[in-house]
């Protein structure tokens, strides 16, 4: 799966498959502080994501 | 997970919501913001205080959609890589949807872009931007009868938080959904129709409403104390959840006994130097300007 963080516009590769909850956990990210898309949809926390998913983890914080 | 309205499926939590409802309760949390705290009057003529981020367009495009008369005013502060950006996203949204828009630099006002300030002194970034920005705000949409801004619940419980922890009790009373404890012609009126809104929320709505937005971050946020302060609140509120929500509340009752005692006093005097309200002879903006500008 590759992971793009849109906030540092860093993009990664891991190997997962499961729920957005898991996945969060995974990445050690506080669920309360992003959102999940895939392909320009939001996602919410029982969706499940695949091996072969681009996701985009947008943060909400709101900077200045 | 299913919407809790109509069944379809949920794309924000929570409350589980489709794109159309999550969009339709926040525009309608923001119009009972609106009413019950009586920030906007029929008629009224409203300055956005708009920078091209999720949260001040949001606020933009729901006082909009609401039928408000509203101006968006944008200030450059000349932060390199980052509001050059955020900038031209604003100018997109506000011509695409028939809004005002004007813009009001550092650079021409003070003489200098903030990244410019900040390679001279040793101010804390956010503070002189803090500073500069209300001045020309204040001094630019006085002539609205509000000036709206996109603070959203999480930070104005940082706010809350952050003058507790800095024994800043002054501060505290400016605080709330409105602000004019100054009744001044030379103030204008502060109102934050986001006021109980999450960021999370606002930030879907933003997603959801297309309005073509980045998510992202000026390269000076992570130096101010307010992230440790909202890294330290959301890792509270995820332990907790409504944590954020019961400082606002608990604040709220308590506020107006603390404007009571420790607001200042109305006498506001004018700056020596522009003319603007000062607490002294000389305003913030210009001893910061002296200070950081004009030392060569
Ligand atoms: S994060 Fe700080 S420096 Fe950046 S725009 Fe906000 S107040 Fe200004
Ligand atoms: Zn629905
Ligand atoms: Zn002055």
């Amino acid at each position: 799966m590759i992971v793009y963080l849109e906030s540092t516009e860093e993009e990664k590769r891991i190997s997962f498959s499961g729920t957005v909850k898991m996945l969060l956990a995974e990445l050690r990210i506080n669920p309360h502080t992003v959102l999940v898309a895939r392909y320009g949809q939001l996602l919410v926390d029982d969706d499940t994501v695949s091996d072969t998913d681009r996701i985009e983890i947008l943060s909400v914080i709101s900077g200045g | 997970m299913r919407c809790s309205r109509c069944g379809a499926k949920a794309v924000f939590s929570p409350p589980p919501s489709c794109a159309r409802h999550l969009i339709a309760a926040v525009e309608r949390e923001a119009a009972r913001t609106i009413r019950e705290r009586r920030l906007l009057r029929k008629g009224d003529r409203v300055a956005v205080a708009a920078s091209g981020g999720k949260d001040s367009t949001a606020c933009l495009a729901i006082l909009h959609r609401l039928g408000h008369d509203v101006t968006a005013i944008a200030i450059d502060e000349g932060i390199k890589g980052y509001r050059g950006r955020t900038l031209e996203d604003l100018r997109r949204f506000t011509s695409e949807n028939g809004i005002p828009l004007e813009v009001h630099s550092f650079e021409e006002e003070f003489g200098a872009t903030l990244d410019s300030m900040l390679a001279r002194t040793k101010e804390n970034p956010c503070t002189a931007c803090g500073i500069l920005r209300r001045y020309l705000l204040n001094k630019h949409a006085r002539r609205f009868d509000a000036i709206a801004t996109g603070h959203n619940l999480d930070d104005e419980a940082q706010s809350v938080l952050m003058n507790l922890l800095r024994n800043q009790i002054g501060p505290l009373t400016r605080l709330g959904p409105a602000t004019g404890t100054v009744a001044d012609p030379k103030f204008a009126r502060r109102i934050k129709p986001l006021y109980f809104i999450p960021e999370r929320t606002v930030a879907a709505y933003a997603f959801l409403s297309r309005f073509g937005v980045r998510f992202s971050e000026c390269p000076y946020a992570s130096t101010a104390y307010r992230a440790d302060v909202r890294d330290l609140l959301n890792r509270l509120e995820q332990r907790q959840p409504g944590t954020t929500r019961t400082v606002i509340d608990r604040f709220l009752e308590l506020l107006p006994a603390l404007r009571e005692r420790y607001a200042p006093d109305g006498e506001v005097a004018s700056c020596k130097v522009c003319g603007e309200p000062a607490r002294g002879s000389r305003c913030s903006a210009c001893a910061l300007v002296e200070r950081v500008v004009r030392i060569e």
